[in-house]
């Protein structure tokens, strides 16, 4: 491999209102390499994508480009440099046929127009030469796989002479068979001295195919290493928190231990649905902190989300103080005392263009009814209670909360739940994109909310955080509870080593 | 006194306002007794009262849509609805002359309440119909409502048997033709509607889950609102409205036409509620700017054939005017417009 980097990205940084999306940021990508950018939900990986092709442009650092420093216009811009890039979802038209969908753009053309023969052997011979492929490019693309689709998706990429290939998660959609056939053009291309970017979440497949790895977190620039001088434990560290002999002294926290209740407040037993989430049993007793962990995918969330009623679940049980109980919606956990903040504070959370006074008492009138209004000097008092004990910073409450800063945003979400008075609260990522102040101060809050009684359901990608401030923690994989950890078994090393099982079964084996 | 003036400029009301001005000030060149109100046979009389009282018409139904569209949905069966209520009104009050004794005596066919009642209550269930595709089903509310929308005018004149049902019940004439101190009756109609819209939103929290639904549905579902019935209800009463709207129509003019009633009428009241301010977008809405929006419209249309224009531009002027508000409200336009002022005035200072 040679070792010329023909793109790199220096210092880096791109903020968006309220959110850091990524803070000094440095990034190379070598001729004839396959290289994976790994990173949690948030950590950056498409806001770096998208600046290196253009969509973005980056509020501080600088790109070059064979040595050269260059300024990403467009999309079309990182075309004509040589950068190609497959996104996620395959843009393609599934009812034109695959020369069409190949070339469209640029058909060879005659005096009548598109010069049909020509427009199928070209498409033709361009798929057998750059991937291999021998297709019938009159057939309509939506005939094919998605693996032949997403092949053709990069052909298209590929046609004008381009030097770096960028796959935003090529995978998610395809089987085994399918992965295995596009790695193998993967594999060809990079032979062809392609610069080969490749974002994933499958750490499997990571270590199949890339020659070295990058990791973001948070939006920070966490290392490079040759993947085979890296195990899966150690990658999953530099994923979702520091270097485990670190945090040995986490354990102050368990002075503050208030004599927990032994009361099951909530309970699953078997919950979950199929294609969704395997049948999950926890308990959650009153005052207590229940940490989820996991790597995203890993059914977290989800669980969340059936406990709360957000999505349905289709087998199991669900206990309030061993009473059994059937949501339909949110709305019903919101009357049993549950309040939910999810994983996108935007498309979940907040209802961005209405007031911070609007939002913080939302909850409440939604409980109280269309009826009961709440009259306005309740709202504000309510509203300026929680601005003050919250600190949530705004100069006026009749502010659009989308104007909030991320950190601010969480807190008026907190505050939207903190004033129905739950007995629950299931926090999903509560502390995802803010900055390490307003982090604190919410993790704080959350112990302060527990040791007053009110039981708490924890998400967080970050392992540290987890062990942190959970009195039990369930570790999941693969949309499943995998194991529980408790007391004094809770440390980041732990929860990370039963994440990365196969990792420990290997050891074991060894 | 500057602050307040630009307080007032940025009122989303100022702007539709203005042009209502200026479409007044020239009908007041144009228009001969244009401003003229006479008191005639115990009733005010004018060009600008047969305003109102026609504005009424779109401005009802320009209530319910304004609730619709603040979910972030949209309804274009309303103009079909209207047919379907004044064609179901028309068709119960019907009636025939009969000869008793040596005097023609009109017979109904049901009392004036049951066909009115009914023809509300039609409105109603179609509402409904519409409201469960689109809360329910999670059908895109213009597919969900474009159904009716071509569904509704068949109904309508399966109703009238194709034919248009002239009403010759006295009584009736009185809900769109009638007067109430001196005032055409179909406006207290709409006042009343409207007070009782803006009691409802604004007095109860409902006014509040609208905005959050539009603004952002998930959100407002995982907060506790009953997202689906809301929603869905505000189908009903839009339609209902248009029911209403449809009894004002046919009274009006003492028919009922199951083809061409109410033709039109959604992309009137679609308009009348994006001039008043509310934006399609979903999320805030504005009751009053729905209702001004309506009388512009109706002072365009009225402007339009009182100043002679040939009917053959008709629309394209209508479509100028609308277009002139739509610019004027948009931040973008304006801004453009008050930037290169600004950059005239630093140049001709240099």
């Amino acid at each position: 491999m040679e070792n010329s980097a023909i793109l790199s990205m220096n210092t880096i940084s791109k903020y968006f209102p309220g959110v850091r999306a990524l803070s000094q940021v440095n990034f190379s990508l070598h001729k004839g390499e396959i290289h994976a950018l790994m990173g949690q939900n948030g950590a950056g990986k498409s806001t770096l994508i998208k600046i290196m092709t253009g969509v973005y442009q980056p509020d501080s650092g600088y790109i070059t480009l064979r040595g050269e420093k260059i300024k990403v216009e467009s999309p079309e811009h990182a075309q004509t440099l040589g950068i190609a890039t497959v996104y996620q979802e395959v843009n393609l038209c599934p009812n034109l046929t695959v020369a069409e969908n190949l070339l469209l753009g640029r058909e060879p053309r005659n005096r009548f127009g598109i010069a049909w023969k020509r427009l199928f052997t070209d498409a033709r011979a361009l798929l057998k030469e750059k991937l291999d492929l021998d297709l019938d490019t009159t057939k309509p693309l939506g005939t094919y796989s998605l693996a032949i689709q997403q092949m053709i998706a990069i052909a298209r990429s590929l046609c004008v002479s381009s030097e770096i290939l960028i796959l935003d998660e090529p995978t998610s959609s395809l089987d085994e068979a399918e992965v295995e056939r596009l790695f193998k053009i993967l594999h060809k291309l990079k032979n062809e001295g392609m610069a080969i970017l490749f974002i994933t979440h499958f750490i499997d497949q990571v270590y199949a195919v890339s020659d070295r790895i990058t990791v973001l977190r948070n939006g920070e620039y966490i290392g490079t290493s040759e993947a085979s001088a890296l195990s899966k434990l150690d990658l999953i560290s530099m994923m979702v928190g520091k270097d485990p002999a670190e945090l040995a002294a986490s354990s102050t926290r368990r002075e503050i231990k208030l004599t927990l209740g032994t009361e099951e407040l909530l309970k699953t037993e078997g919950l979950g649905r199929t294609g969704y989430l395997k049948p999950i049993t926890v308990t959650l007793k009153k005052g207590e902190v229940l940490g989820l962990a996991g790597l995203l995918g890993s059914g977290r969330t989800e669980t969340a989300k059936l406990i709360f009623g957000a999505e349905r679940a289709l087998e199991g049980r669900l206990f309030q103080k061993g009473i059994e109980i059937n949501l339909t919606a949110p709305r019903d956990a919101i009357m049993m005392g549950m309040g939910f903040c999810p994983e996108d504070r935007k498309t979940e959370g907040l209802i961005g263009d209405l007031s911070i006074r609007e939002n913080i008492i939302l909850a409440l009138q939604a409980k109280q009814g269309i009826l009961r209004y709440l009259p306005r000097k309740t709202q504000e008092e309510i509203a300026n209670q929680f601005i003050q004990e919250l600190g949530i910073k705004t100069p006026d409450m009749e502010k659009p909360v989308k104007t909030l800063s991320g950190g601010n945003q969480q807190k008026v979400l907190l505050a939207r739940w903190l004033a129905t008075q739950p007995a629950i609260l299931i926090l999903d990522e509560p502390t995802r994109g803010i900055d390490v102040a307003a982090k604190a101060e919410i993790l704080q809050r959350i112990i302060q909310l527990r040791n007053q009684g009110i039981s708490i359901l924890f998400i967080s990608s970050e392992l540290e955080e987890v062990a942190a401030i959970s009195d039990r923690v369930a570790i999941f994989r693969d949309k499943k509870k995998i194991a529980e950890v408790e007391g004094k078994d809770i440390n980041e090393h732990t929860i990370m080593r039963l994440i990365a099982q196969e990792e420990l079964e290997n050891a074991i084996q060894n | 006194m500057q602050f307040k003036t630009k307080r007032l400029q940025e009122s989303t009301l100022f702007w539709p306002f203005m042009v209502l001005v200026l479409l007044l000030l020239i009908n007041a060149f144009l228009t001969r007794g244009f401003f003229t109100i006479e008191w005639k046979d115990g009733r005010f009389s004018g060009i600008l009262v047969d305003i109102l009282n026609r504005s009424t018409y779109i401005g009802i139904i320009a209530i319910g849509l304004t609730l619709v569209i603040s979910t972030g949905g949209i309804d274009i069966s309303v103009g079909s609805v209207v047919a379907i209520s004044g064609a179901i009104a028309a068709y119960l009050i019907g009636g025939e002359l009969v000869l008793q004794g040596d005097q023609q005596i009109l017979v109904t066919r049901t009392p004036m309440g049951v066909a009115i009642v009914a023809a509300l209550a039609a409105s109603l269930l179609l509402g409904m119909w519409n409201g469960l595709l689109v809360s329910r089903l999670r059908i895109q509310p213009i597919v969900a409502t474009l159904i009716l929308m071509v569904a509704g005018r068949g109904i309508a004149q399966l109703v009238t048997n194709g034919q248009i049902i002239t009403i010759y019940y006295k009584p009736y004439y009185f809900i769109g033709n009638g007067t109430l101190l001196g005032i055409p009756f179909s406006i207290y109609i709409l006042l009343a509607v409207l007070i009782l819209v803006i009691l409802a939103t604004r007095r109860t929290a409902l006014g509040l889950f609208f905005e959050s639904i539009g603004v952002n549905r998930t959100a407002s579902r995982y907060s506790g609102i009953q997202e689906q019935r809301i929603v869905f209800w505000s189908y009903a009463f839009c339609a209902f409205c248009a029911g209403v709207s449809g009894l004002l129509v046919s009274s009006n003019v003492k028919s009922a036409d199951g083809n061409n009633a109410g033709d039109l009428f959604e992309l009137d009241a679609i308009l009348a509620v994006v001039i008043g301010g509310t934006s399609l977008n979903g999320g805030k809405f504005n009751l009053a700017g729905s209702i001004l929006g309506a009388i512009i419209i109706q002072t365009l249309t009225t402007t339009i054939y009182s100043i002679g224009v040939p009917p053959q531009v008709n629309l394209v002027i209508k479509s100028i005017v609308v277009f002139l508000v739509s610019m004027l409200q948009s931040e973008n336009f304006r801004a453009l417009f008050q930037l290169n002022h600004k950059n005239k005035l630093i140049r001709s200072a240099v």
